[in-house]
């Protein structure tokens, strides 16, 4: 990346829409967006006051004209990036835009590369890591949740609840680094006691924010879930009956074909994967092979089964034979066909899960679904109800970072209680210091010096 | 031996007789370089201006340190040494230092005599009012007699006599110390170079007369039995050793100084310079602290043959009269007289980032700046600053590579590079909590670190080298013993173990294996086992805390790799600040200022954020390829 360049690109999704917008960002963005565009009384966008919207013509370098647009131009460094940024909002045709593109390109910006309008954001100090990785999220977001979480990463609440933990840190290492460096006075800076209480009380914070990262992680990428079950119990309609309401906006994965065995839904805020295994049958030999490795298959890749029965049918062997595949695994047992006669014995079925997850539904007549939906998101999130309110761990890098000054932290712990001396407590304090910092993108040292004079009367 | 110096030409001249200068012209010299020392009254060389002391936590560690290189303040504090005591002890081996009290005379002399006896060395009497210099290069100096010299390099190391003011109570007058005339002229000659000025101000108690003090009324101190020396070198300290003492100061002292404080210099704005919090005076920690009910002060004396005692820990500006009603509340001190009131000392300095980190000035080549004169409070700090420019100055001359010693190899590097990348408010003293790599800059190890650069230097003699070298490898022998030997576990050890609480011993356990239990420390693992102990102490010290701590050591070695890293990734001299576009003008002034050699350096200048550092490497990374 050459950060002095002016990238551009377009900012809307391929394909055909009402408006499409192409970004310019940098030194010269104001340039080479007056070149390729011809507004009202010969005015072009370096004549434009920040922060105003204004329509005219997009021509190309040889002064073809390419479309009728509005430029939205917004200057250094009240903008996304922190430079002057320049929008193009054009029709949305795809070869209009890539004709746009090569205008500008031809006039002196480059193409930028993906998430570089972010990175500079963060390179120009508007977004720290956290805020900039949210962004990302934002973009990717599947589910209302995922937007919110992403959002409030954004707004910096992440980076708030992470800032305070590591000045609670910073403020235990002062007390210890004083007692140090200045260990003629009389003073006792801080005693094994209040260090170990200290130390335990923000580990259990960033604990809880461990704890957030499986949720975290669910509500960003999703969770596979595979129906199973025999023919005939309802499995497609089931998919479809929770596809219907909540069709969950995906984008297509690459080297995956979006067939009928496989459904993105929404449940409760939840990204899932739904799988049909439509070949678990028993019947002759090599069918039944097949069907039984692509059960097992469907079954390794799911983090969720959702076992499906008649309930109108005694358990039979095959049903038995399923359930003993779903062993080991997070399971929902869903009794189908609610609304014909019970012909299936639930105490039956009680010794048969652990979990005890029944759900007892009419894919047809609509009956349970709101009960299957809550019994999924149950299963998924271990932690309540409800994908927590507060601040989630979404990102791998930050569970990591939080991993490691956890376990930093709990090195201190031993170390106060085996009476190590304080320059290993200090060294294993500041890891679990640095460590969140490497979230936020703050590791450089604080002057610990600084605060000890601040707070403490330091003879000689 | 002194000589006429008239139309002499040296290689390198030293300006003053201070800590940093004396260790400056022997580093000089003793590479062989024609050295002379220029300094105002020869009888004041190497004079402890303020407490009569060397070392203590973290300044501990650079008198080893400075003693690893060949330099001489340890042996010289190690000959005059009256109280010998190790610092810190109930924190680990990391953060132990020594702290010697000295015979303020006799500490003197003996630095006289070594500087005197030292070939190539000669010391010259004199003030310097002009540096002169030749296309951007130095020159010479002019002497205030008028006298020319020529030199190849020249090193200031002028302390707090550039335009020195000192203050009693509200009465202030022109001098360096108590008693010596301050350097006038060269102040402004550096301002006419461009070089950037600052002002800061340092302070020193009352002295008193030891026959006026009632020690029967004071806690005794003694120092360590027996003695530790500083230096490598050194097989036994001298001088008889004596106790010190401590009082404390209480309300009704605390009382007459608030009374008086309108009567105090720096709290009506008469002394415009920044003093350091780290040793504030008295009338300071009543103000600041005004909860705490009392402090410390130790009663030190100056010497085995004086009367002057200093207490340390009462440092003051007031009026005479202020002193000697305050000191009157002190237990012990009722009845003290003062053979010298306290003063606070005010003077220029030049703000370090004007320096490569070879100690020269980037405004004129060949000109070097140690000690007091970059804003560094503490004998210590100036003598490491001094040895490390006398060093390079002679490198410099011979046009051979500069010796820079990194932030990861010693607390010099450290003190070094902070003095170049960050700003000073104060004037700046070591601290342990300074090195990021602590558990690897023992004050155990500095000569581990550092007497191979020493000895390629041509500062240690092949005899103290050669002792060095079988030291090592004595360490290395023992050190595989640990590794390599699993004690036999006969029914003694088991005994012997369980009388200890040990559990959990099995047959392939080593004695490495062992001393890493915490129950257990080197004499513990021999007892236990049976096994003879090296009969040398310093041996046993290292391969206990080389295993013990081990795992730590391990990680902080590793730090130092990402660490070298960012510093390997240089940033060239001219490299232009402003065609980087995104920092903001805070980033960008700080980094025009500073000139970082290094993004190391670069990221640790304050105010320059990570973002800023990634900016910077994108921005190295492009002018390299255009």
């Amino acid at each position: 990346m050459n950060a002095g360049d002016t990238i551009c690109a377009i900012a809307t999704p391929p394909g055909e829409g009402g408006i499409g917008i192409i970004r310019i960002s940098g030194e010269k963005a104001l340039d080479i967006a007056s070149r390729v565009f011809a507004g009202a009384g010969g005015r072009t966008v370096r004549d434009y006051s920040t922060h105003t919207l204004h329509h005219g013509e997009l021509r190309a370098p040889d002064g073809k004209r390419l479309d009728e647009v509005l430029v939205a131009v917004m200057k250094a460094p009240r903008s996304y990036t922190c430079e002057d940024v320049v929008e193009f909002h054009c029709h949305g045709g795809p070869l209009i835009l890539r004709l746009g593109l090569e205008a500008l390109i031809l006039s002196g910006a480059r193409l930028a590369e993906p998430g570089e309008f972010t990175k500079r954001a963060f390179l120009n100090g508007r977004l720290d890591l956290a805020q900039a990785e949210a962004v990302m999220d934002l973009i990717a977001a599947r589910t209302d949740t995922g937007l919110r979480v992403a959002l409030e990463q954004l707004r910096g609440a992440l980076s708030e609840e992470l800032g305070r933990l590591r000045e609670g840190l910073v403020r235990l290492l002062v007390e210890v680094e004083a007692g140090i460096d200045f260990t003629d006075e009389d003073i006792t800076f801080i005693s094994p006691q209040a260090l170990a209480q200290g130390v335990t009380a923000v580990q259990d914070r960033i604990g809880r924010l461990i704890r957030t990262a499986e949720e975290g992680r669910i509500v960003r990428e999703g969770v596979t879930a595979a129906l199973v079950g025999r023919p005939n119990v309802g499995k497609s309609s089931l998919m479809n009956a929770l596809a219907k309401a909540d069709r969950a906006i995906v984008t297509p994965i690459p080297g995956t074909t979006r067939d009928v065995l496989e459904e993105f839904v929404n449940v409760r805020g939840i990204p899932v994967r739904l799988l049909d295994t439509a070949g678990l049958r028993a019947t002759v030999d090599v069918v039944e092979r097949e069907g039984v490795r692509r059960a097992h298959d469907a079954l390794a890749r799911a983090e969720l089964v959702l076992a499906v029965l008649d309930g109108n049918e005694p358990l039979g062997a095959e049903d038995r034979q399923l359930l003993d595949l779903t062993r080991g695994k997070a399971t929902i047992l869903v009794v189908n066909k609610s609304d014909l006669p019970p012909r299936l014995d639930v105490h039956h079925l009680k010794g048969l899960t652990q979990e005890d997850r029944i759900v007892w539904t009419s894919a047809t007549g609509g009956a349970g679904l709101e009960e299957l939906r809550d019994a999924i998101r149950d299963a998924v999130l271990k932690q309540g109800p409800e994908p927590s309110e507060g601040v989630l761990i979404t990102h791998l890098r930050h569970r990591g970072a939080l991993e490691r000054a956890h376990a930093a932290l709990a090195q201190v712990r031993l170390s106060v209680e085996r009476r190590m001396a304080a320059e290993f407590i200090a060294v294993d304090l500041r890891g679990a210091v640095n460590a969140i910092g490497e979230i936020i993108g703050e590791t450089t040292t604080d002057d610990i010096l600084d605060r000890i004079f601040r707070e403490f009367c330091i003879g000689k | 031996m002194i000589v006429q110096a008239h139309q002499e030409r040296f290689d390198v001249i030293v300006v003053g007789g201070g800590h940093a200068g004396c260790e400056a012209a022997l580093a000089a010299a003793r590479m062989g370089a024609r050295t002379a020392l220029l300094t105002m009254e020869e009888d004041k060389i190497a004079q402890m201006s303020c407490n009569p002391a060397i070392g203590g936590i973290a300044k501990g560690h650079l008198v080893k340190e400075i003693d690893a290189l060949g330099g001489e303040m340890g042996r010289n504090a190690d000959e005059t040494g009256i109280q010998f005591r190790m610092l810190n002890t109930r924190n680990g081996p990391a953060v132990r230092s020594l702290r010697a009290q000295c015979d303020k005379k006799q500490y003197r002399l003996v630095m006289q005599a070594t500087l005197r006896a030292q070939p190539g060395l000669v010391i010259v009497r004199g003030t310097v009012d002009r540096i002169e210099t030749s296309g951007g290069r130095v020159s010479g100096v002019v002497t205030g007699a008028g006298a020319r010299l020529a030199a190849g390099a020249v090193i200031l190391t002028t302390g707090t006599f550039l335009k020195g003011l000192i203050h009693v109570g509200l009465n202030h007058f022109p001098a360096g110390r108590a008693g010596e005339a301050p350097a006038e002229h060269l102040s402004d000659c550096m301002k006419e170079f461009g070089f950037e000025l600052g002002r800061l101000k340092t302070g020193t108690p009352p002295r008193l007369d030891r026959d006026s003090i009632d020690f029967s009324a004071l806690a005794p101190q003694w120092g360590d039995d027996p003695p530790l020396p500083f230096s490598f070198r050194t097989e036994k300290i001298p001088m008889p050793q004596v106790c010190c003492h401590l009082t404390y100061t209480n309300d009704e002292t605390h009382r007459i100084i608030q009374e008086n404080l309108d009567r105090s210099p720096m709290f009506t704005g008469v002394i415009e310079g920044t003093g350091p919090r780290y040793c504030p005076s008295i009338e300071d920690k009543v103000v600041r602290f005004a909860d705490k009910p009392r402090h410390q002060i130790f009663i030190e004396p100056e010497g085995l043959d004086t009367n002057e005692y200093y207490p340390n820990g009462i440092s003051t500006s007031l009026p005479v009269d202020v002193q000697a009603a305050f000191l009157k509340t002190i237990p012990g001190l009722e009845r003290a007289t003062m053979l010298k009131p306290g003063y606070a000392v005010e003077y220029d300095y030049f703000p370090p980032r004007q320096l490569h980190p070879t100690m020269e000035t980037k405004l004129v080549e060949g000109l070097y700046h140690a000690g007091q004169i970059n804003g560094t409070s503490g004998y210590e700090e100036a003598a490491a600053q001094g040895i490390m420019a006398g060093i390079n100055a002679v490198l410099k001359i011979r046009g051979e590579a500069p010796c820079i010693l990194d932030r990861s190899e010693a607390y010099i590097g450290v003190l070094v590079d902070d003095l170049i990348t960050k700003d000073a408010r104060e004037p700046y003293r070591m601290f342990t909590s300074r090195a990021e790599y602590r558990l690897l800059l023992r004050q155990d190890n500095a000569d581990l670190r550092l007497t191979d650069i020493g000895y390629r230097l041509g500062l240690i003699h092949a005899g103290a080298y050669r002792r060095f070298c079988e030291k090592r490898d004595a360490i290395s022998l023992e050190k595989e013993r640990f590794l390599k030997t699993r004690p036999r576990l006969t029914p003694e050890v088991a005994a012997r173990a369980a009388t200890l609480g040990l559990e959990g011993l099995s047959p392939d356990m080593t004695l490495a294996g062992l001393l890493r239990r915490p129950e257990l420390d080197y004499e513990g693992v021999m007892d236990l086992t049976g096994l003879a102990s090296h009969p040398a102490q310093a041996v046993r010290e290292q391969v206990e805390i080389q295993i013990k701590y081990e795992g730590y050591i391990h990680r902080q070695s590793h730090e130092v790799d990402n660490f070298k890293r960012l510093e390997s990734r240089r940033i060239p001299c001219d490299f232009d600040y402003a065609c980087v576009k995104g920092f903001s003008r805070e980033v960008s002034e700080k980094l025009q200022k500073v000139r970082p050699h290094s993004l190391g350096q670069a990221s640790r200048i304050e105010g320059v954020t990570p973002a800023a550092v990634s900016l910077l490497q994108v921005a190295l990374e492009r002018s390299r390829r255009t």
